[in-house]
C-alpha cells in the first residue's frame, strides 16, 4: 500500500488538529478501513490512531437517564455488557448479529457509525462510482444489483449502509456527539448519514476533522425493552451483511401500542426509521393487521433500483415479523442465533 | 537390484490391518496447531525479496502503457517485470504440449484475456513497496466488449469434455425411450460460476542457483509442476526441486503449475536474488481455474410403472476466449439410474474468463445437482417417493456400458442412511411439515457417486540395519491427511509398527507420486507405497530363507509372513527372525526396493468403478421470509476400503459442507458488461458459515472390492458434494413445494414463491 504517515494523538484536541489536515482519516480498529486503503479505495496520506484516546472507552450513566457510550467501547464489550442488553435488547441483538466474533471483539461504537458501504462497486476501483470519484457515474445502476436500495436513492447512487447496530440506535432516538473544529455538537444519528441525492459522495454530515466522540440513548429509549426485537434476513447465518433487517420496538399499555419505533436496514443509504408506519401503530392494537398497514405505510415510497423488487416485499414481511415478535415480548435472553428467523417462532 | 512387482492381489506376506483401518489422528496435527508447520510463503530464503502482481481490471482488450518509471521511482522498488523486460522463456506459455498444458499468462504479450490477469510484476524489497508499485503501474487499455455468460457467443460442440471423455453420448435409442415415456419431465437448471478458495493462496518461493532452481510451493502435483517449469524454463527436469510438504487446500486449483506461480520464477530469474510472490484473495479470482457456469436441460421419461424410459442430459458450459477445458457437466447421468436410453451432450461458449478447470468434482458436482434436482421431479410427476424411485431404477450394471460394477454398496447405503435419518413416513407431497414452531420442514435425498480413479505414482522402501522401516514417496497432503494414511499403508507395507516407520513426502526429490486428485491420491500411492513394501520385504525374504543360519531357511519366498519387524514361518509361527538380524547377517546396511501403482487396465475394462454414496437431508423454511437452514445431514457412503476412518468421515463432512453450499450459497458474482467478478473476497464470497452447518451423521458402508486394486480404494475426496446438494435442494422442494432451478437457491425466489 501506499506510504502513510501515522500519528497518535494524546488528547482528542490533539487527534482533532491532526484529522483536520488534509489527506488525514481517523483509525479506530481499522476492521473497514484497512480493507479500503489495501484494495486501494481510500487513500489517506496520515492515519490518526484515535484508539488511545482518553476516556472514550467508557458506558456512562447520565444524570437524565440517558446512556453515553463512549466511540471507542468494542461492539462485543457493549453487547454483552448485561445491563446494556437487558435495557436495549434490540441494539444488543443488532450487534451480534453482525459480522463475525473476531470483528465484533475488534470494532468500535463510532467505527460501526462510520462504516462504508458495501457496494461491490465501491469496493471495484475498475467500476464507475460516483461516491469515489463524484461524476463518474454509478456502474451499480444497472449492474448487478439485486441487494441495492429501494428507498430513498437517486440515479447517482444506489447503494445501501451496511450496520445492523444503526437500524435499532436511529429507531431510538440515538444521539451523536462530535468534537469539531468549532467545539463539541450533537447530531441524531438519524442526521448522519446522508442520502445521496446529487452529492453521493457527501456520506454524512461531519465536516472534515470531526471526530464521533461518544452516542447517547436518551432516557425514553429503555421505556421500550419489553417489546424490542432485531430482524435480519441474510444469505449465510453469520458473517454476511442484511439483505433486509428491521427493529421494532413498542410500548404497550393496556393492551394498545402506545408508541411505536420502527427502522429498516439494508434498504437505503442510511439506516431507515419507518416513521408512517409508526403513526399507523400509534394507538392500534397490536394485531397482524395493523402490523401489515404499517409495513404498507414503510414501503409506500419505495422502488426497486435495479434487480431487487422482492427487497420491497421482503422489507414488508420483515417490518410484520419485528412488530409480531416484539409484541409477544423481548426474549430474556439474546437468542443464540442473534436476530435469525430462526432465533424466534415463525408468526408468533 | 530392483524387484518390480506387477499389481499383485495379496502378495503372500504382506498383511494389512495394523495399521490400516485405525482411526489414528493426523500425524503433523500438533505441527499445524502449534503454527510450526511450514507452508510455502513461510519460508524466507536469505536476500529474499517480495514480488506483486499487478492485475488487469478489464476483461479484454490491451495494455497500451504501465507507468512503470512512477513504480520504479517508489522507494524499494528492485525492478518492474513486464512484456518488454523479462527473462526470456525456452518455450510458449500458449503451446498445448499434452492435455495437462494449460496456456497460461507470462507476460507473454499485452493481451488482456480476463480481468485479474497479470499484467506486470514489481518486485521489491518489501511486500508493502511491491504492492504499492503495482498500483503506481496505473495501466491504460484498449478495452474490448467482454464476453459474458452463457449466452455470450456462438455454442459449439467441443472435441471432448473433462480429460478425453467424448461430448456425446448415446446409449440405446433416445426417440423411442422419450417415445415410450408415460410422463416426461423436461426442466433446465443454472449452476454459476464458483471458485476453489483454498484458505492459503497459491504463493511461491523461488530460488535461482545457476541452472537450479528451488522452489516452495503448494502443489497437488509435483511431477507435473516440474515438467512444465522445466519446459518453459529450459532445464532438466531434476533440476528443479520442489518442496511442498503442506497444503493449505487445493481443490484441484494446485493441481498444476498456475501463471502467477511461474512469474514468481522469473522474478527470481530476472533479478538474480531469491523472491516470494504470493497472490491476494482477489486474485485467486481468474488466473487459477474455476468451476465454469453451466445451463443444463434435463429430460427425464417414465412408464407407467416409474420406471426410466430415458435420460437426456445436455449441458451448456463456458470456456475461456483462449483454451479449452470443459466441464463433463452432463456425464453425471452415465452411470447412476438404470435407463434404457441415455444420451449426454455438452455444448461450450468462449467467454472472456480465466480458463476453467478441475474443482472438486468436476462435472459431477455441477451434473449430479442437477440430475438429483430431475430425478426429483419425476419421481414427484410419478406420485412415488424419491427413495423408493430411486431404488426402482437401481442400476444393477452400468448403465452406459453395461459392465458389472467392480463393487456397489448403494443399496445398503441408502438403506442405513434412510433408517437413521427417519425417512419412513416422508410425506409424498412438499410443504406438508412444519416444526413445533411453524417453521417449513422439508426432507430430500441425493444419490452420490465418484468414479474410482488412479494415476501413476511410485514409491521407495528400505528396511534399514536397525530394523526399522522408511518409505518414501513425492505424495502431497492437502489437508486431506496424506501423511497420516500413506503412513498406515507404509508400516503395514513393510510390516513394521507405527512407530518403526519414517514415512518421508511432499518433495519433488523422492519417487514421483502422481498427481493428488480425483479422488485416486490414496489409492495410487497406496498402491505403489504397497507393492514398495511387498518387494523390499521379498528380498528380506530370500536373504533369509535362502541362508542356512536362519530359521527360516526353507520356507520359501512366499512361506513367510511379515509382522512387527519380523519374518515369520507360516507354518510354524514360532520360528521368526527380525529384520535387523536378517540384515546384519547378510552385512547389509540396507534393503531397499521401489513400487509403483496405477490402474489395472484389465480390471477396467471388465468393471465399472465407482464410489456410492446416499444423503438425506433436512431443511427449515421460515413461511414468510424464506429463511433456509439446513438442519440435518445424514450421509452414507461406500468407496472400497477405509484407510482411516477418522479422516475418511473429515473428507465426507468436507464434502456434504460443500454440497450445501452448491445448493444454498456459492457463487461468484460477475457484471455481466465488464466481466469483473464482483464478489472476490471472503466476505462476500459466501461459503457456510459454522453457524450454517447443521449436524452432520456421516456412516461408511464396508465394500471389500477386489477388482479396483490392491488395497481395494475408492477414495473419498470428492464424492461427499455429489448426492448432498441434490439433497439439499430437494428438501427445500419438500419444504416449500417450489422447484428452484437456479442455484445457488436465493431468497427471492422463495420470498416470492411463498404467498
Amino acid at each position: 500500500m501506499m506510504n502513510f504517515d501515522y500519528v497518535r494523538p494524546a488528547s482528542v484536541a490533539d487527534a482533532i488538529a491532526a484529522g483536520s489536515e488534509k489527506g488525514a482519516s481517523y483509525l479506530a480498529s481499522g476492521t473497514n478501513l484497512l480493507d479500503l486503503m489495501k484494495g486501494g479505495v481510500s487513500r489517506p496520506s496520515r492515519l490518526v490512531d484515535v484508539t488511545r484516546l482518553p476516556g472514550l472507552d467508557r458506558i456512562e450513566h447520565l444524570a437524565d437517564g440517558s446512556l453515553r457510550i463512549g466511540a471507542l467501547v468494542r461492539n462485543a464489550d457493549l453487547a454483552h455488557d448485561a445491563e446494556f442488553a437487558r435495557n436495549y435488547p434490540a441494539v444488543a441483538e443488532a450487534l451480534l448479529s453482525g459480522a463475525s466474533a473476531q470483528l465484533r471483539n475488534a470494532a468500535t461504537v463510532g467505527g460501526n457509525l462510520m462504516q462504508r458501504t458495501r457496494c461491490a462497486y465501491f469496493y471495484d476501483a475498475g467500476s464507475a462510482c460516483n461516491r469515489r470519484w463524484p461524476g463518474a457515474g454509478c456502474d451499480a445502476l444497472k449492474g448487478e444489483n439485486r441487494l441495492h436500495a429501494v428507498l430513498g436513492w437517486s440515479e447517482g447512487c444506489i447503494a445501501t449502509h451496511p450496520s445492523d447496530f444503526c437500524v435499532p440506535l436511529v429507531a431510538l432516538d440515538a444521539i451523536v456527539e462530535i468534537e469539531g473544529k468549532g467545539g463539541r455538537r450533537e447530531l441524531p444519528l438519524e442526521a448522519l448519514h446522508r442520502l445521496p441525492g446529487e452529492t453521493p459522495e457527501r456520506e454524512t454530515a461531519l465536516e472534515r476533522g470531526d471526530l464521533i466522540v461518544a452516542l447517547r440513548l436518551p432516557s425514553e429509549a429503555q421505556g421500550f425493552a419489553r417489546h424490542a426485537r432485531y430482524i435480519k434476513v441474510r444469505e449465510r447465518t453469520s458473517y454476511a451483511f442484511a439483505v433486509v433487517s428491521a427493529a421494532a420496538a413498542l410500548r404497550i399499555v393496556d393492551g394498545k401500542i402506545r408508541e411505536a419505533r420502527l427502522a429498516l436496514g439494508g434498504v437505503a443509504a442510511k439506516p431507515w426509521r419507518a416513521r408512517e408506519a409508526e403513526q399507523v401503530l400509534a394507538g392500534a392494537a397490536p394485531d397482524a393487521a395493523a402490523y401489515r398497514e404499517a409495513a404498507r405505510a414503510a414501503l409506500a415510497g419505495a422502488k426497486p433500483s435495479g434487480d431487487n423488487a422482492f427487497k420491497i416485499e421482503l422489507a414488508q414481511r420483515i417490518l410484520v415479523r419485528a412488530l409480531t415478535l416484539a409484541a409477544a415480548g423481548t426474549p430474556d435472553r439474546i437468542p443464540a442465533l442473534p436476530g435469525s428467523p430462526f432465533s424466534s417462532v415463525a408468526g408468533a | 537390484m530392483t524387484v518390480e512387482l506387477s499389481l499383485t492381489r495379496d502378495p503372500a506376506h504382506i498383511r494389512h490391518g495394523s495399521n490400516i483401518g485405525q482411526p489414528m489422528t493426523r500425524t503433523d496435527g500438533v505441527l499445524k496447531v502449534t503454527g510450526k508447520a511450514r507452508y510455502a510463503a513461510d519460508n524466507h530464503p536469505p536476500g529474499m525479496v517480495y514480488a506483486v502482481i499487478a492485475t488487469s481490471c478489464i476483461a479484454r482488450g490491451r495494455v497500451t502503457a504501465l507507468d512503470v518509471a512512477a513504480a520504479r521511482r517508489h522507494p524499494g522498488v528492485i525492478d518492474v517485470m513486464t512484456p518488454a523486460h523479462k527473462p526470456e522463456l525456452a518455450e510458449d506459455p500458449d503451446a498445448k504440449g499434452n492435455p495437462f498444458a494449460f496456456r497460461m499468462e507470462l507476460l507473454q504479450s499485452d493481451e488482456v484475456r480476463y480481468a485479474n490477469q497479470a499484467v506486470a510484476v514489481v518486485i521489491a524489497e518489501t511486500l508493502e513497496a511491491a504492492t504499492e508499485g503495482a498500483a503506481l503501474l496505473s495501466p491504460r487499455y484498449q478495452v474490448e466488449i467482454a464476453r459474458v455468460g452463457l449466452d455470450a457467443g456462438e455454442a459449439y460442440a467441443p472435441p471432448v469434455v473433462g480429460i478425453g471423455n467424448p461430448a456425446e453420448v448415446r446409449h440405446g435409442d433416445i426417440d423411442a425411450g422419450m417415445a415410450a415415456a408415460a410422463k416426461l419431465t423436461d426442466s433446465t437448471y443454472q449452476t454459476p460460476a464458483q471458485y476453489h478458495n483454498a484458505m492459503e493462496p497459491h504463493a511461491i518461493v523461488a530460488v535461482w542457483d545457476g541452472d537450479r532452481l528451488f522452489i516452495d510451493t503448494p502443489s497437488q502435483g509435483m511431477g507435473f509442476a516440474q515438467m512444465r517449469i522445466a519446459g518453459l524454463f529450459g532445464i532438466p527436469p531434476a533440476n528443479i526441486h520442489i518442496n511442498s510438504p503442506f497444503l493449505g487446500g487445493g481443490f484441484g486449483s494446485k493441481g498444476l503449475i498456475s501463471g502467477p506461480q511461474v512469474l514468481g520464477i522469473m522474478a527470481a530469474k530476472l533479478i538474480g536474488r531469491p523472491v516470494k510472490l504470493v497472490l491476494r484473495r482477489s486474485q485467486m479470482y481468474g488466473p487459477v481455474g474455476h468451476r465454469p457456469p453451466t445451463r443444463q436441460r434435463i429430460r427425464i421419461g417414465t412408464d407407467e410403472s416409474g420406471a426410466l424410459t430415458v435420460i437426456n442430459h445436455e449441458a451448456r458450459v463456458t470456456t475461456s476466449s483462449f483454451d479449452d477445458f470443459y466441464e463433463p457437466a452432463a456425464d453425471a447421468s452415465h452411470t447412476l439410474y438404470a435407463s434404457p436410453a441415455i444420451r449426454t451432450a455438452h455444448e461450450a461458449v468462449r467467454v472472456d474468463t480465466g480458463t476453467p478447470l478441475f474443482m472438486r468434482a468436476p462435472g459431477e458436482a455441477t451434473g449430479s445437482i442437477v440430475l438429483e434436482s430431475a430425478i426429483d421431479e419425476a419421481a414427484f410427476a410419478c406420485g412415488i417417493d424419491p427413495l423408493e424411485f430411486r431404488l426402482k431404477n437401481y442400476a444393477e450394471v452400468e448403465p452406459t456400458t453395461g459392465k458389472p460394477f467392480s463393487s456397489k454398496a448403494l443399496r445398503q447405503c441408502y438403506a442405513k442412511a434412510a433408517e437413521r435419518f427417519g425417512w419412513a413416513g416422508r410425506p409424498l407431497q412438499p410443504k406438508q411439515m412444519r416444526d413445533e414452531n411453524g417453521f417449513l420442514v422439508g426432507w430430500g435425498v441425493g444419490t452420490a457417486t465418484f468414479p474410482a480413479i488412479m494415476f501413476q505414482g511410485n514409491a521407495r522402501a528400505v528396511i534399514r540395519a536397525d530394523g526399522k522401516g522408511v518409505m518414501e514417496t513425492g505424495a502431497h497432503d492437502m489437508g486431506q491427511g496424506a501423511w497420516t494414511a500413506l503412513a498406515q499403508i507404509s508400516a503395514d507395507s513393510l510390516g513394521l509398527d507405527f512407530d518403526q516407520l519414517t514415512f518421508r513426502s511432499g518433495s519433488s526429490d523422492l519417487p514421483d507420486a502422481g498427481i493428488a486428485g480425483g479422488s485416486g491420491h490414496t489409492a495410487t500411492v497406496g498402491a505403489a507405497i504397497h507393492n514398495a513394501g511387498a518387494a523390499v520385504i521379498a528380498k528380506l525374504a530370500e536373504l533369509a530363507t535362502s541362508d542356512q543360519r536362519s530359521p527360516l531357511f526353507g520356507a520359501g519366498n512366499a512361506g513367510v509372513v511379515a509382522r512387527a519387524g519380523r519374518l515369520h514361518r507360516r507354518d510354524d509361527d514360532a520360528r521368526s527372525e527380525g529384520y535387523a538380524d536378517i540384515l546384519a547377517r547378510a552385512g547389509l546396511a540396507e534393503v531397499d526396493a521401489t513400487g509403483s501403482g496405477a490402474a489395472d487396465a484389465a480390471a477396467q475394462s471388465q468393471y465399472a468403478m465407482h464410489a456410492h454414496g446416499a444423503v438425506f437431508a433436512e431443511v427449515k423454511v421460515d413461511p414468510e421470509l424464506g429463511q433456509i437452514r439446513a438442519t440435518r445431514l445424514v450421509g452414507a457412503f461406500a468407496a472400497g476400503r477405509i484407510i482411516n476412518p477418522l479422516m475418511v468421515q473429515s473428507q465426507l463432512y468436507g464434502g456434504m459442507i460443500w454440497g450445501l453450499s452448491f445448493a444454498l450459497h456459492e457463487e461468484a458474482v460477475m457484471d455481466h458488461r465488464s466481466g469483473r467478478i464482483l464478489n472476490a473476497n471472503l466476505a462476500e464470497y459466501h461459503v457456510p458459515v459454522n453457524a450454517d452447518v447443521p449436524p452432520m451423521d456421516v456412516i461408511t458402508v464396508d465394500e471389500h472390492d477386489p477388482h479396483v486394486n490392491p488395497l481395494g480404494i475408492k477414495g473419498v475426496g470428492e464424492i461427499g458434494i455429489t448426492g448432498s446438494a441434490g439433497a439439499v435442494a430437494n428438501a427445500v422442494f419438500h419444504a416449500t413445494g417450489i422447484r428452484v432451478r437456479n442455484f445457488p437457491i436465493k431468497i427471492e425466489e422463495i420470498v416470492m414463491g411463498l404467498s
